[in-house]
């Protein structure tokens, strides 16, 4: 009964169903919980906040604070400025963060509320105390999706607090994209066996990964600093991590501090890693990666080719945030995967064409699609099936209704854990991804396997 | 009262036992508080959500219909329209000439597709602001189509979620009184409240039909438009759920006289006074009822006692708190807890009006925190100087009971086992049981300071 998609495919122009995005907000709020000490802040009616404090909390299963302007009708006509008054009045006195990130919705937005000249007047009046930060990103729920929303709360990082005035050092930031604190944490491991000194911004690892203290800490220890922030003013590079994510950030920083910067896909899958380490070691003027990675490597390497029969040819139907879905592509057809669906909600024919160059002869045979949704993902594979799904959890409906292994990747994740624990970065992320496929397609193997088939030894 | 709660929230804070009780409530949050609070499009989708035939269109950008995307388990018996995620996905060019060509042909294009038999159009902020007529698209496509097509007037900031318990009433109660009502009992009711959470509204509906009561429509859990037509030729509407539906109510006694019941299916206590409730009221035309009614509970309750007292001989004395959306919930969490020989040290709600919680302070024992619209760092203080046994809320207090170490029971959307009449009074016990009871809590650094402390004292004994 819940599979209500009929086949054919019709034009549709008016209409969005089962969603492959969702709105800029939430995006930002996942950017600022990366800043140490911060709270974010929405500025918008009540529900907007609890709808993404619920959802983060779902995916993360870890508490999740963010304070709202509580807009009423008066605010809607009259404006939201006493509403930023009054919450940074109440957040400073009561909460103490460090900074106050503040996000627009798509109401406060379309009536114009004024941001930093609002932020600029409670400063003066003495309302933000001394030492302390408010800094804002305009993220109107209309225009982009979760991932511009990310973006441009990544880009308030560095244009409230980079700054020109450390001098010249040799170290590198890292934007490390909107992905999960694992993966924060994986990068920043990495950087570290590479010997680099390196900031990674934003970084939500011991934060939305904290361990269970027995006590509730509403700050918990991870998190950039804004001493860190300030600092990526003066570093000799910056290395952007997904494209739609992280690169206007990263140009943001070259403009105001002349960092230069160099935008390359999410380091997932061997072939993506090879390439970030790459820059790492042209950057550090190593030649070889140190030992224990090239194991990690080889590792990897060793599973990939182990098991590559199972995974040669066969059809994935892959969606989800543009960053995440290119470099997956670009992983799967390195493991000799055919990803003949490739789609995101978020649009930008930079993704399709990305994804088609990476495709190449192959791109004729797949569609490729942004502003697309899961409705007509399921549409096309009704119309020509897969042998495997991979993206976020919405996905499960198409999964069931045409009987096809499902492995979950991407945000948000809402009925499985481990995500947040096990990163998708690096050669290790590779293993915890080839592990999570060839398994999944193993037990399909086991479930459909007559009994004189059904075998021990896979 | 103490540092740890926001000076200007002081009056919405009461400990029992603390001077005369007084409240202040159903108040906007004070703005820039974490609060758990959500929008008037919440209020209205929850309500309207569980109905399953409908088309259910969120004319709006899309957070607001990504978040609400089947996250709520009310179950269908039948259609699972209500499961799906449809919207207008407003863009910069919608919000600059407005989004009613969009509406329109979403409209024409979904009832073409799916056959609902009714639709409702969800208003949220952005609609608000730019003005979209939302009546006059619903009218027009309710013409050309022949099904009811009613606007939901939920724009977020239009106040709380009550609000929208409001907005999605008045779009029910356009549906009433547009069925005929032949093949009505006089012996009949509406179920009005009730959202069928893992079923919770085939249980009520099996006991009704045991004592011979015929239930005319579910509003909303399983619900069908159909049956909201015609709902008003139902003898008595019974009404659980602090706000959500008594507007529909009241609407109802007002146009077609129809009296309501304010009832509860949670515990043992409420759940067996909502039935003598309405065993009274048909009492007059069907004498037998009573009898009928009392056997029901007899039977219900010989199987329910020997079972429930396994657990409460592990869960007496053990301390619990509850902060729930509405305080009604809260009364019957209040008595259940009692029953199992809990004690419950905090109890709040996110939309209480000044009646509830004097009636919460009534019914708790002296020293129970009362707490209104509360947030994170309030509660977890709460839970903490309180050293509560488990947490009873929704899906952002859980990850903070776990965090402290203490259990947790969800007695909101993600509810996984049915917690409404007798059986779910058992299914409550059980839940709370192993939840209190599980190992894992001795791990927790408090608890291992704790248990390292009992030990000791033992040993000195």
């Amino acid at each position: 009964m819940l599979d209500m998609t009929p086949k054919d495919i019709t034009e549709r122009s008016a209409l969005r169903i089962n969603p492959a995005k969702t709105c800029q907000p939430i995006g930002a709020m996942y950017a600022s919980l990366g800043i140490h000490n911060c709270l974010p802040h929405s500025h918008g009616s009540q529900g907007c906040c609890s709808y993404h404090r619920s959802h983060l909390t779902r995916h993360y299963k870890e508490p999740v604070v963010a304070s709202t302007s509580s807009f009423t009708e008066g605010a809607a006509v009259f404006g939201g400025g006493p509403n930023l008054r009054q919450s940074l009045k109440t957040i400073f006195q009561v909460y103490k963060p460090d900074v106050v990130a503040v996000h627009t919705t798509c109401l406060s937005e379309t009536i114009g509320d004024d941001i930093p000249s609002i932020v600029r007047k409670a400063q003066e009046d003495g309302i933000v105390p001394n030492g302390k930060f408010v800094i804002h990103a305009n993220t109107p729920s209309y225009v982009g999706s979760n991932v511009t929303g990310f973006s441009n709360m990544v880009k308030a990082m560095v244009d409230y607090f980079s700054s020109r005035d450390f001098g010249k050092s040799t170290d590198v930031n890292v934007i490390p994209g909107y992905v999960d604190p694992a993966d924060m944490r994986e990068m920043k491991r990495m950087l570290a066996e590479l010997g680099l000194t390196a900031t990674v911004f934003p970084d939500t690892s011991d934060v939305l990964d904290s361990p269970m203290s027995g006590s509730y800490e509403m700050f918990p220890k991870g998190g950039v600093t804004t001493e860190q922030l300030m600092k990526t003013g003066s570093a000799s590079m910056t290395l952007a991590l997904g494209a739609f994510a992280s690169e206007s950030a990263a140009m943001s920083l070259e403009s105001k501090c002349g960092v230069p910067f160099t935008v390359m896909d999410l380091p997932i899958g061997i072939r993506s890693t090879d390439r970030f380490v790459k820059s790492l070691l042209d950057l550090t003027g190593q030649i070889k990666p140190v030992a224990s990675m090239i194991e990690d490597r080889g590792r990897a390497l060793d599973m990939m080719t182990d098991m590559q029969h199972y995974l040669y040819g066969k059809k994935v139907g892959l969606y989800g945030d543009p960053d995440q879905v290119i470099a997956m592509a670009d992983f799967l057809i390195s493991a000799g995967m055919r990803p003949v669906y490739v789609i995101t909600g978020t649009p930008g024919k930079r993704f399709e064409d990305k994804v088609k160059t990476l495709l190449g002869n192959e791109a004729c045979r797949c569609v490729v699609k942004s502003s697309a949704d899961l409705f007509y993902l399921h549409q096309l594979i009704k119309s020509d099936p897969v042998d495997l799904i991979i993206g976020n959890t919405y996905g499960k409906y198409i999964a069931r209704a045409e009987d096809i292994p499902f492995v979950r990747y991407g945000f948000p994740i809402l009925d499985r854990v481990g995500h947040g624990f096990f990163p998708t970065f690096g050669y290790r992320g590779s293993i915890y991804l080839l592990t999570n496929i060839v398994n999944t397609l193993l037990d399909r193997i086991d479930r459909d396997s007559p009994e004189e088939r059904f075998e021990l030894v896979m | 009262m103490d540092s740890r709660i926001l000076s200007d929230r002081e009056k919405q804070v009461h400990v029992k036992g603390d001077g005369p009780f007084s409240m202040n409530c159903d108040m906007p949050s004070l703005a820039g508080a974490v609060s758990q609070r959500a929008c008037v499009f919440c209020g209205s989708r929850v309500v309207l959500y569980p109905i399953a035939d409908a088309l259910h269109l969120v004319h709006g950008p899309i957070g607001c219909a990504a978040y609400t995307w089947d996250i709520r388990g009310a179950l269908s018996s039948g259609p699972e329209l209500h499961r799906l995620s449809f919207s207008t996905d407003l863009q910069e060019k919608d919000v600059i000439f407005g989004g009613e060509k969009k509406l329109y042909s979403a409209l024409r294009e979904l009832i073409e597709r799916h056959n609902p038999n009714g639709a409702f159009v969800y208003s949220t902020c952005i609609v608000g602001i730019i003005g979209d007529d939302l009546q006059a698209v619903c009218q027009r496509v309710s013409q050309e189509t022949g099904i009811p097509v009613i606007p939901v007037q939920s724009e977020g900031f239009k106040g709380n979620k009550r609000a929208g318990y409001n907005a999605a009433c008045n779009a029910m109660f356009e549906l009433v009184g547009t069925r005929p009502t032949d093949d009505i009992s006089p012996v009949s009711l509406n179920i009005l409240g009730d959202f069928n959470l893992a079923g919770e509204i085939w249980i009520i509906r099996q006991y009704f039909e045991r004592i011979g009561v015929q239930v005319v429509a579910n509003i909303t859990g399983d619900g069908r438009i159909d049956d909201i037509r015609r709902s008003h030729g139902a003898a008595l509407n019974l009404v659980q759920c602090s706000g959500s539906t008594m507007d529909l109510a009241i609407m109802m006694e007002r146009q077609y006289g129809i009296p309501f019941l304010k009832v509860s299916y949670f515990g043992v206590e409420d759940m067996a006074d909502s039935l003598y409730r309405v065993a009274n009221f048909f009492k007059e035309i069907r004498p037998a009822i009573i009898d009928r009614t009392r056997e029901l509970v007899r039977n219900e309750l010989n199987r329910l006692y020997p079972e429930l007292e396994r657990y409460r001989k592990d869960l007496n004395g053990k301390k619990a708190a509850i902060y729930v959306g509405g305080a009604f919930k809260a009364f019957s969490l209040v008595k259940a807890f009692r029953l199992i020989g809990m004690d419950v040290s905090l109890v709040g709600s996110q939309t209480g009006t000044e009646e509830d919680y004097k009636e919460l302070y009534e019914i708790t024992d002296p020293g129970t925190i009362i707490v209104d619209d509360s947030n994170p760092l309030e509660l977890s203080n709460f839970l903490e100087e309180k050293d509560v046994d488990i947490f009873v809320g929704g899906v952002k207090e859980r990850p903070i009971a776990y965090k402290l170490g203490v259990g947790f029971c969800d007695h909101n959307h993600e509810r996984k086992e049915p917690l409404e009449g007798f059986v779910g009074m058992l299914n409550f016990a059980r839940e709370v049981h192993s939840t209190v009871m599980s190992p894992v809590w001795r791990f927790s650094p408090r608890r291992v300071s704790q248990h390292v402390h009992n030990e000791r004292s033992l040993k000195a004994v």
